[in-house]
């Protein structure tokens, strides 16, 4: 389909549904709908244009369609020797580009490379009221008016349908490797801090069960210099590089089963977390998965307490599931999102509760 | 520089009744209200633009923001937020009717932790004073506007500032993890957090770059990156601006990511060598400048592949800083631009648009031709790496009609780079400078969207008024037509 015939679909459905106060939910390939809150709303399938509108490895951005495959993107940019750094969970082989921005998931590398939301040069949207609006651009420097693109990441679909996306892409490192080591959790989160406030090309970081793996990334003369002060064991290549794919797809073992997955977001040096699970540590300690049957609100608290927050990732009571996955938000924060998704989407159309009850 | 004078709301209360009321909140030495010192609140950095504000208040601590910020609202009267006043955009230049909310006196450094990689700052801190108070613990703050020595980082916030070593190290967006905001309305809120990925929109990167539009700072938490052990300058001359600008793209496409990549014209060479001596190659269309970091395994290993590439590229001669004093030579010049222009000219306009990189030549050409159009001379200087440009324009404002001239003169420069596929700022903000330019880079549509985020914080419209967005109303004033794809927005409309 042509774009312009698709976004004048998309501004039809629109339109019809601020008009009888319907409700629409878009989305790609669905990979990410057990994330946030439930679904609610006529399912609007946002990958009717696909495709990259424009890809300069030289200038260090890629736009595309949101429905694009993220797969397809990322294997483009590979063939350049690129890539998106900070290494968007798929969570499915069909996810695609708006979804990733939509959920505003950042993989393993985020520690290092920044976040999803760190990469997001532009957006284009339509908003509540059928307008197609352009936000950002494809330079890096780019002051003009407010940063309305990093705003849509994380969003979850509720301020409006977003078209395309262009995104700031990086040189993949000239070499890589993963270092082993046998480390109690503790242990690791004070060895993690002080190997991360030192010069040191740390790519990323995951800790479980007595065993701490650690990524350099670089040049190779600093990875043989940083393997050196690190220790442990270097894990054998082809295994390394599957490991943190599997990591940051959710495919080992820590994250099978039933068990309520929780993702607990902690400031640098927080300590081991007093709650009883499994944990998986990510980003130097960072980010946290727990495998716990604790209550929501005893361990909200004690996250907040340590100054972090907690989402019900996966699973989970249906209770806990309906009073809110992500961390409820301070009253005047709230009124803020509340006047926003106003103002993006005066009559409530998009994706209602899928990120806030109140949204 | 009338023309840029917004529409502003009128204030509906006398000055003597608001002197009255802040007095009540603040001590008398947080209050400005003689025309003699409020003469030093006139303008910040962007010295065409003049006015006089009605009072300036200079709280020292968050209870007296808040204070300032009630009142203001209770009594519908403008709040104008200024850190140390080098913007250069027109962001801090007063409200007649209106108070100027200095952070000056939020000076403090509450903290720095070396393990967490942090530092907990007062809006009113400088720039280059949190690197200062990091570098016993090998930390450094990554943004260094040029104006580091000077500039606040709650400005900063404001104005998303960058600096030399963006490409690399990114831009205030990327460095600040935390603030605590005081809306118009005297609501505090937390936005962002010191772990990652706080929930709900990111308000964070909303208010980072929203020139004093959505509420006062008054606290930052900054992010704070290992100091790299070595750092060399690669300083590389070309005969042609075209090969320079295709060095620079063949040194991104290798895969690199230099710490700082600058170029500066002949012209420049020349302004800043009678001023800084660093021996530059004179001869050369454009220098650029190279810079590598990190440990010295890697920056040994860079710089090797950065010399071949620009050698490939047909530099006509290369160097490579020796030692550390070697290296600052070399910056020298790059970082004496501004008082070079000022020391060959009367008067200097600086620009601040960004293009993608592979226009360079491009917008070089043309720049030329308009300096000769316009009778003016014009410094350029760049940074190359991510596209911004600024160029500086050389004026004597005693002659008639140069001033004239200068905008008109800057006026096209940031039309072409939209026009480019860039955009009218990089880093100084829109502010009152460019609003005009606002229409040209936005359609209705989007200017009603930044409106609409506007009012979410600031429902009063009371915070930093007039700035940074142009009413619609003005961009149909002004002629200045945002046209996409070649239709005009609501052409059911009469025009003119």
């Amino acid at each position: 389909m042509m774009t312009t015939s698709f976004h004048a679909v998309l501004r039809e459905q629109v339109l019809d549904a601020a008009a009888r106060g319907g409700t629409l939910r878009p989305h790609g390939s669905g990979s990410k709908d057990f994330l946030a809150q439930a679904l609610a709303g006529t399912p609007l399938d946002m990958r009717g244009v696909q495709g990259v509108i424009a890809y300069e490895p030289s200038e260090l951005y890629i736009t595309a369609h949101a429905g694009t495959r993220i797969a397809d993107i990322e294997a483009l940019l590979a063939s350049h020797q690129q890539m998106l750094a900070f290494e968007p969970p798929h969570f499915g082989a069909s996810a695609t580009l708006g979804g990733v921005l939509a959920s505003g998931l950042s993989g393993p590398r985020r520690v290092a490379a920044g976040s999803l939301r760190d990469f997001v040069l532009g957006v284009s949207l339509m908003d509540g009221q059928g307008r197609v609006l352009r936000f950002g651009g494809q330079v890096m420097k780019n002051v003009a008016g407010f940063d309305v693109s990093r705003l849509i990441a994380g969003s979850f679909g509720t301020l409006g349908l977003v078209l395309d996306v262009t995104l700031k892409v990086l040189p993949v490192p000239q070499a890589e490797q993963t270092r082993v080591l046998e480390l109690d959790e503790t242990e690791a989160l004070v060895r993690l801090r002080e190997w991360g406030a030192q010069p040191l090309p740390l790519s990323a970081s995951a800790w479980h069960d007595g065993r701490l793996c650690v990524r350099l990334s670089g040049a190779q003369v600093a990875i043989d210099a940083a393997a050196r002060l690190i220790g442990g064991e270097a894990a054998d290549g082809c295994a390394a590089t599957g490991y943190w794919q599997s990591l940051r797809e959710h495919l080992q073992g820590f994250f099978a089963g039933d068990a309520p997955l929780w993702r607990v977001a902690l400031p640098p040096v927080a300590p081991r977390l007093p709650i009883d699970g499994d944990v998986l540590l990510e980003w130097h300690g960072m980010q946290r998965w727990l495998r716990s049957d604790a209550d929501a609100d005893a361990l909200r608290h004690v996250v907040s307490a340590l100054g972090g927050h907690a989402t019900l990732f996966r699973g989970g009571r249906a209770l806990d599931r309906e009073l809110g996955v992500f961390e409820p938000l301070a009253p005047e924060v709230m009124a803020v999102h509340r006047r926003l998704k106003q103002a993006f989407d005066p009559s409530g159309v998009f994706s209602p509760g899928r990120l806030y009850a109140e949204l | 520089m009338s023309t840029a004078t917004q529409a502003l709301p009128e204030s509906v209360t006398d000055t003597a009744t608001l002197i009255a009321e802040l007095a009540r909140e603040l001590p008398a030495d947080c209050l400005i209200t003689d025309t003699g010192r409020l003469r030093a609140y006139e303008c910040d950095g962007l010295m065409l633009m003049r006015e006089m504000p009605l009072v300036v208040a200079l709280p020292a601590t968050e209870a007296q923001v808040i204070a300032v910020l009630r009142t203001c609202h209770r009594l519908g009267v403008p709040v104008v937020p200024r850190g140390a006043g080098t913007g250069l955009s027109g962001g801090a230049t007063p409200h007649a009717q209106g108070v100027v909310l200095s952070t000056a006196r939020l000076n403090r450094i509450v903290s720095v932790d070396r393990l967490a990689q942090q530092a907990v700052v007062q809006p009113g801190v400088r720039n280059l004073a949190v690197s200062e108070a990091a570098a016993p613990h090998g930390l450094y703050y990554a943004p260094d506007p040029s104006s580091q020595i000077a500039c606040s980082i709650g400005g900063n916030v404001a104005e998303n500032s960058g600096g030399v070593h963006c490409l690399k190290y990114g831009l205030t967006v990327h460095n600040v993890l935390r603030v605590r905001l005081v809306s118009m309305a005297g609501e505090v809120m937390e936005i962002g957090s010191e772990a990652p990925d706080s929930p709900g929109y990111d308000l964070l990167a909303l208010t980072i770059g929203s020139e004093g539009l959505l509420g006062v700072v008054t606290e930052v938490t900054v992010k704070l990156v290992p100091k790299p052990r070595v750092a060399r300058c690669v300083l590389a001359a070309f005969d042609d601006i075209r090969r320079a600008g295709q060095a620079v793209a063949d040194v991104i496409a290798a895969g690199i990511i230099p710490a700082g990549l600058e170029m500066m014209d002949q012209a420049t060479t020349a302004a800043v060598e009678q001023f800084v001596h660093a021996g530059y190659p004179l001869d050369a269309t454009a220098i650029l400048l190279c810079e590598s970091d990190g440990t010295a395994e890697e920056v040994e290993d860079e710089i090797a592949r950065v010399r071949a590439l620009l050698d490939a590229a047909g530099a006509t001669e290369i160097r490579v800083s020796s030692d550390e004093a070697e290296r600052l030579r070399f910056w020298a010049g790059r970082k004496a631009a501004f008082p070079a222009a000022g020391r060959i000219s009367p008067d200097y306009y600086c620009m601040d648009g960004t293009i993608p990189r592979k226009r360079l030549a491009e917008m070089l050409e043309a720049m030329n031709a308009m300096s000769a159009r316009y009778g003016l001379r014009c410094l350029n200087v760049f940074h190359a790496g991510d596209g911004n440009l600024h160029p500086l324009i050389l004026f004597d404002s005693n002659v008639p009609d140069e001033l004239h001239r200068a905008e008109a003169f800057g006026v096209e420069i940031l039309e072409l780079s939209v026009a480019l596929g860039g955009t009218i700022t990089g880093e100084h903000g829109v502010g009152l400078e460019k609003i005009n330019q606002m229409c040209t880079q936005f359609a209705p549509d989007e200017l009603d969207m930044f409106h609409r985020v506007k009012a979410a914080f600031d429902p009063a419209g009371l915070m930093n008024p007039g700035k940074a967005v142009p009413t619609l109303h003005r961009c149909a004033e002004m002629g200045r037509m945002h046209v996409h794809h070649g239709e005009l927005p609501h052409p059911e409309l009469p025009r003119f």
